[in-house]
């Protein structure tokens, strides 16, 4: 256990520094950095799933007004490393998805560029392409990476032994990150020297997976991004739009090329969930006990590269029973590449478990809640860590008082309101709390106060604020003495804002730098002073299973003739250990919890499996909520800190407000009822009379 | 062939010539360099893009450039008057009413030209009578914003932050 770091700034509600410059749009997004005299570039997109381009006729295009180039295949400029497929783009005439890049079209104005795309035909050689997901699809393998199956005991017996048990399928559909920012980048080439001015979790990352295919050494591609427009993840890793803008602008050199990937183009270039397949059996004893656990998950993936949505990550730390059965399975289509989106793996694996422990409640006459509190394990079921903090019992009793959890009926149909049905259910989050080594601060003295500099992102997570306050408290002065940069390859290393570990991670370098700069220079150090710090690995993580913890409510009402389904309230109480910035982190949990009513009752890609494509690849038809879906979502916490976290005593909260949350609204849908859906996501058709 | 245009954007006056396809949006970002509004969709589904026309909010990527010759157009920039923020802008920061801040200059755009629309006492389909002044509840509001994205989901906070204002206004 480490010291905790004494705080002033932490803790406090301080209002986003970067506020004053958002609320105007006067933040530098990707597309806005000045440049002078830009092209602007449209792509070529392959418009079958499998097969090749026979024939790519580009003169037409060539010939058409501001035209300056146009990238084929034929054309493109080598790159060093075409390991990853994603990323190798424009090598050879194959296509592995609908929707992939085949070329690209530069031109001196966006309206020019778009038509001279136009203009460019493709002859297709098809090919029969595949992109429906079964369960007993027979290329359906392990993943190349992944934790591996589980076996533990004799599920086969607990089951058959059982006194209660369960038994169902559940799935989760594709879904699209979809943030408001759709992926920008700014590319120019200068003697050699590639900027990208573009949208990222990650500069350095993203800059460590593009150097080596583009032939740079890391001093040779600098990647700017201080303002993100949100991410979920889909930025959190580079996409083929980012190469293809590079390869773009070195046709002409010295030339900026604007690219800002089409809504429509996201859906196929920029990542997505992956839709899963979840068979759950669950064995209890009459007291609820569970017994026995068996999760066979099956996720699609793609096969230009390899993304498994590992849905039965969660199962491994979530709850007892003596005998285990995990296994996890992915079938690579022609389809596009899919990657992060918000708690890949917890998000979708949530949906199935919390669901399950529903029913397993039902079917035993137990509470949901009690049930849970009976099912909770002392270590963590998966390495027999003890865990640093596992309080979801608090969660989901602290929670349920606040909720008001007693009003709820156990009985399904049996809460009306003027033709309405009501009914509030319960789920469990959970999330790992990572902090990854490798981030490096930086300090200098300026002649008012201190420079921080870390390439650290902040996609609307709140880091300019919440870094901020953290390198106030770790020099020990007021924020107003902090200058705080990041977002730049020209700042020091900073790892990925990924997977809820971003401020833990950087907060470790900022520390580690403060302590080094104090003891170097001192309390009153002279301007130019300046020192830096590394993150180091946590050692709790090999002590402890650290995890944070959380529990969802939800009340919803469906009316009783057409089905339709309304979100009354929800409301999250978490377990996160020290909450940094306690108005930037309600946001974020309610976000969370936004996206999490979005996964519930309206997002789902429609993958057509005629053309391979998603058929309603835009927002007016792939819905996301609207202000008018949330009516009431509040979201606290526990007072807490955690030692093992380190000296911030903070775990991150990226992520943990979207885990459960769909299955507290699925739950809540079966208690107002009796209808148990199963599919992601409850559309109203599920509730019509029958 | 380009035509020419006169814009007014937040009391700037501009002449430029365009091409005939160009939208509102593209003119104000890739002609003017005003990068207030901002582009979500293009498709006019997100409402990024939101600006006030002649006092009236618009979706700026749906509108042609030279369909609004003349137009004097104000985006969330334009809103501050002399550098300072205005009321709507400090609600939003007080209720930290964004994340990422990417659709915030057009929820900001689009709260200033819905709280015009119901002083002036125009209904919303929520509006249950469309003779008597409305009244903007949540409801009201969350009906009226709906035209815009937050995928960062800090409605309940848009919803404070357009209330807050509104009372301030009263």
């Amino acid at each position: 256990m480490s010291d905790l770091l004494a705080t002033s700034a932490i803790g406090t509600r301080q209002v986003r520094l970067d506020g004053p410059d958002k609320v105007r749009g006067r933040a530098t997004y990707a597309y806005e950095h000045p440049v002078d005299d830009p092209l602007y570039l449209c792509p070529l997109l392959a418009m079958i799933a499998r097969g090749r381009a026979a024939t790519i006729d580009t003169s037409a295009a060539e010939a058409a007004d501001g035209v300056v180039h146009v990238l084929t295949h034929e054309n493109a400029p080598a790159l060093q490393s075409t390991d990853d497929a994603e990323l190798a783009i424009l090598r050879s005439p194959e296509i592995g998805f609908r929707g992939q890049y085949l070329g690209a079209v530069i031109a001196t104005t966006p309206e020019q560029a778009r038509h001279a795309a136009d203009l460019i035909t493709v002859s297709y050689v098809q090919e029969d392409h595949d992109v429906e997901l079964r369960e007993d699809h027979p290329a359906s393998r392990p993943p190349e990476s992944g934790g591996g199956d589980v076996t533990v005991g004799d599920v086969d017996s607990a089951l058959a032994e059982a006194a209660v048990s369960i038994d169902q399928r559940y799935s989760t559909p594709m879904e699209h990150n979809n943030p408001m920012e759709p992926h920008t980048t700014i590319a120019r080439w200068d003697r050699g020297e590639l900027t990208l001015w573009t949208s990222t979790q990650g500069v350095h990352p993203t800059r460590s997976t593009l150097a080596p295919i583009l032939g740079l050494e890391p001093d040779q591609l600098r990647i700017v991004s201080p303002h993100v427009g949100g991410g979920f993840g889909s930025k959190g890793v580079p996409h083929a739009d980012m190469m293809l803008a590079a390869l773009a602008a070195k046709a002409v050199p010295g030339r900026p090329v604007k690219y800002a990937v089409t809504r429509q183009q996201m859906f196929s270039i920029t990542g997505y969930r992956a839709p899963t397949l979840q068979h759950i059996r669950l064995g209890a004893r009459a007291d609820g006990t569970i017994t026995a656990f068996a999760f066979d998950a099956v996720s699609m993936s793609s096969q230009t590269k390899e993304f498994p949505e590992e849905a039965t990550k969660p199962a491994r730390m979530m709850y007892a029973g003596d005998n285990r059965r995990l296994t996890q399975r992915v079938v690579p289509l022609d389809v596009p590449v899919p990657s992060w989106m918000r708690a890949p793996g917890e998000a979708p694996g949530m949906v199935g478990i919390e669901i399950a422990m529903d029913e397993l409640a039902v079917a035993s006459g137990i509470d949901p809640i009690e049930l849970r509190v009976r099912n909770d394990p002392e270590n963590d079921p998966d390495t027999g860590l003890p865990f640093n903090q596992r309080r979801l019992v608090d969660c989901l009793r602290e929670g349920a008082e606040r909720f008001g959890w007693d009003e709820r009926s156990s009985q399904p149909r049996t809460r009306r309101d003027n033709g309405w049905l009501i009914g509030m259910g319960v789920a469990s989050a959970t999330y790992p709390a990572g902090r990854q080594p490798g981030s490096v601060a930086r300090i200098r003295r300026t002649s008012d106060g201190y420079e921080v500099a870390i390439a650290a992102a902040d996609l609307g997570t709140g880091t300019w604020t919440a870094l901020t306050q953290v390198a106030a408290d770790s020099l020990d002065v007021p924020i107003e003495q902090v200058e705080l940069q990041i977002g730049d390859t020209d700042l020091p290393n900073a790892t990925v804002a990924g997977g809820s570990t971003g401020l833990a991670s950087w907060s470790a370098a900022v520390l580690a730098a403060a302590e080094t700069f104090r003891r170097e220079h001192g309390t009153d150090p002279a301007s130019g002073a300046q020192s830096q710090g590394e993150a180091q690995a946590n050692p709790a993580a090999e002590k402890f299973a650290l995890h944070s913890f959380g529990a969802h409510f939800a009340e919803v009402r469906i009316h009783a003739a057409t089905g339709e389904i309304r979100v009354n309230r929800m409301f999250g109480m978490f377990s996160a250990g020290r909450i940094v910035n306690p108005r930037t982190a309600r946001s974020q949990f309610i976000g969370g919890m936004t996206m999490g009513l979005g996964m519930a009752l309206h997002e789902k890609g429609e993958l057509d499996p005629r053309f391979g494509h998603v058929v309603n690849h835009d927002l007016a038809e792939y819905h996301v909520p609207v202000n008018a879906d949330v009516a009431e979502i509040e979201a606290a916490w526990l007072d807490e800190e955690d030692p093992q976290a380190g000296p911030l005593g903070a775990r991150g909260i990226g992520e943990i407000g979207i885990v459960g949350a769909a299955a507290a609204l699925a739950n809540a849908a079966y208690n107002a009822t009796g209808v148990r859906v199963r599919d992601l996501p409850l559309f109203g058709d599920a509730f019509l009379p029958r | 062939m380009d035509h020419p245009l006169n814009l007014t954007v937040d009391g700037q006056e501009h002449t430029l010539a365009v091409d005939p396809r160009t939208t509102l949006l593209d003119a104000l970002r890739d002609r003017l360099g005003v990068m207030s509004p901002k582009k979500g969709c293009d498709h006019g589904q997100c409402g990024a893009c939101t600006v006030l026309v002649d006092g009236r909010r618009l979706n700026s990527c749906l509108a042609l450039a030279l369909s609004h010759d003349a137009a004097a157009v104000t985006t969330s920039d334009g809103l501050a008057t002399d550098g300072e923020l205005s009321p709507l802008h400090r609600a939003f920061l007080e209720q930290d009413a964004f994340q990422c801040g990417y659709c915030t200059p057009g929820q900001v755009c689009s709260a200033a030209g819905m709280l015009q629309e119901a002083a002036d006492d125009a209904p919303s389909v929520v509006t249950e009578d469309l003779e008597a002044p409305v009244d903007l509840t949540d409801e009201e509001i969350r009906e009226r914003m709906s035209g815009n994205l937050c995928r960062c989901g800090a409605y309940v906070n848009i919803v404070a932050a357009v209330s807050q204002a509104a009372e301030e206004s009263r």
